[in-house]
């Protein structure tokens, strides 16, 4: 039996390849159209990571060393769910950003902005059943780039999801609402419909604010979701 | 319904958390299977190497079967072989990976696929990743391969053939070209 194939990709959610405003994309995107994949076991299936993956303090960024890093200290949670409102459970979360000074801990890196000797700013965690996560970290900080003049990536945090198949994964970046930085990015304004851009921007949470300790910011994230199912056949019949 | 987050560039800073240190080392000695080793380079349309790419490859075991519950096939999962691997580009755009060659799989239908790895790349530049396959070249089904043969232009399925290394045996040379005339094939899953 032919396994139960996922949704494909709904037109105009997801960047093109080629994206000028964004000028590495010019040298580095396929010009020839792709070629769509039915989905076979080799796409349905794909990696599966256990909890032996994780070393303590993964998923608290703020104490992966000696002391407490500089910079806001905060909590970013959400939700792993699927286009059908299904939990993505089990599933392994993993996170890059720069530190409150806009500087990544990286060889390439060399921006004037101080490094933190408490800060190497990577996170990883495996969502529970209900498709939760949750990292404690800091607030982000702006850096200029090369792309145009006087450019300044909005504050963000890279996010890595795998899903449970080859198809599910996804590499997103999470934004602050009302980042004043947002309208100028080209990496943000690839996304091409408003909704789509709004989904990737996370909002203050007063539920998951720590008193004395860090505000709450969410983010849910969405991957591609099972194209039909015995569930929603019957739902249709009604 | 809710849609898919929208797909980001993983930038040029992601390899403190996303290349493990065992990456590239997929089979070990006690995996079951024919060990290889693939040589890959990742290139730009003007052919300079892409040297803060990340590659990922996802393939059955030697005998045909994805370590995964939605793999209905018969056949074993190797309990010393997960499939995975991830590794990143060197300055020179190059990559090697230690794993072994894959079994034919099912296909739709009545269908086999041809021993293939999945192929996944994400680099600076690239918004949302590009998917393609790793066959190998002479392998057995090639010509019978279900999604080879939806590539028209035959010269074109050559861009998925890894090369067998004309002296060393088990050493496969594999090059990913993101543009220009000699464009590799992606797909759109």
């Amino acid at each position: 039996m032919d396994p139960i194939p996922y949704r494909r990709e709904t037109p105009g959610t997801q960047p093109p390849a080629l994206w000028p405003d964004y000028r590495s994309t010019v040298l580095r995107s396929p010009r020839k159209p792709l070629i769509a994949l039915p989905h076979t076991l080799s796409e349905v299936t794909g990696p599966i990571f256990g909890h032996d993956r994780l070393q303590p303090n993964d998923a608290d960024l703020t104490a992966q060393h000696k002391d407490r890093p500089i910079g806001d200290r905060m909590i970013v949670a959400g939700r792993v769910i699927d286009e059908n409102r299904r939990p993505v459970a089990g599933t392994l979360v993993e996170i890059w950003q720069a530190n409150s000074a806009g500087r990544y801990f990286h060889a390439r890196d060399s921006r004037d902005a101080p490094l933190d000797p408490n800060f190497t700013g990577g996170g990883r965690t495996i969502t529970d059943d209900a498709g939760h996560y949750r990292f404690i970290t800091i607030k982000p900080g702006y850096y200029p780039w090369q792309n145009h003049e006087n450019a300044w990536r909005p504050a963000h945090i890279h996010f890595s999801v795998f899903g449970p198949s080859f198809v599910t994964r996804l590499i997103c970046q999470m934004y602050f609402d009302g980042d004043p930085m947002l309208p100028f990015d080209p990496i943000y304004m690839s996304v091409p419909s408003e909704a789509g851009r709004k989904q990737l921007c996370a909002a203050f949470d007063y539920e998951l604010t720590v008193p004395g300790f860090g505000l709450g910011y969410r983010f849910d994230i969405v991957l591609r979701g099972r194209d039909a199912t015995p569930f929603e056949a019957d739902d249709h019949a009604h | 319904m809710p849609i898919e987050s929208g797909w980001a560039t993983v930038g040029p800073f992601f390899h403190a958390v996303l290349p493990w240190k065992d990456g590239g080392v997929m089979a070990g000695p006690e995996t079951k299977g024919e060990p290889i080793t693939i040589v890959g380079r990742v290139l730009d349309a003007e052919e300079n190497p892409i040297n803060d790419a990340l590659i990922e490859l996802w393939q059955a075991n030697a005998g045909g079967k994805y370590n995964h519950p939605d793999d209905t096939q018969s056949g074993d999962i190797d309990p010393s072989f997960q499939g995975f691997g991830r590794v990143a580009a060197d300055a020179e755009g190059s990559f090697t990976v230690k794993t072994i060659k894959p079994g034919p799989v099912r296909g739709l239908g009545n269908s086999w696929q041809a021993p293939h790895i999945q192929i996944s790349i994400f680099a600076r530049g690239v918004l949302k990743r590009l998917v393609t396959r790793l066959y190998f070249e002479g392998g057995p089904g090639n010509e019978h391969d279900p999604v080879l043969a939806l590539i028209e232009d035959e010269e074109r399925r050559e861009t998925l053939m890894a090369k067998p290394d004309p002296k060393e045996s088990g050493r496969w040379h594999f090059t990913l070209r993101l543009g220009g005339p000699s464009e590799t094939v992606f797909f759109d899953v």
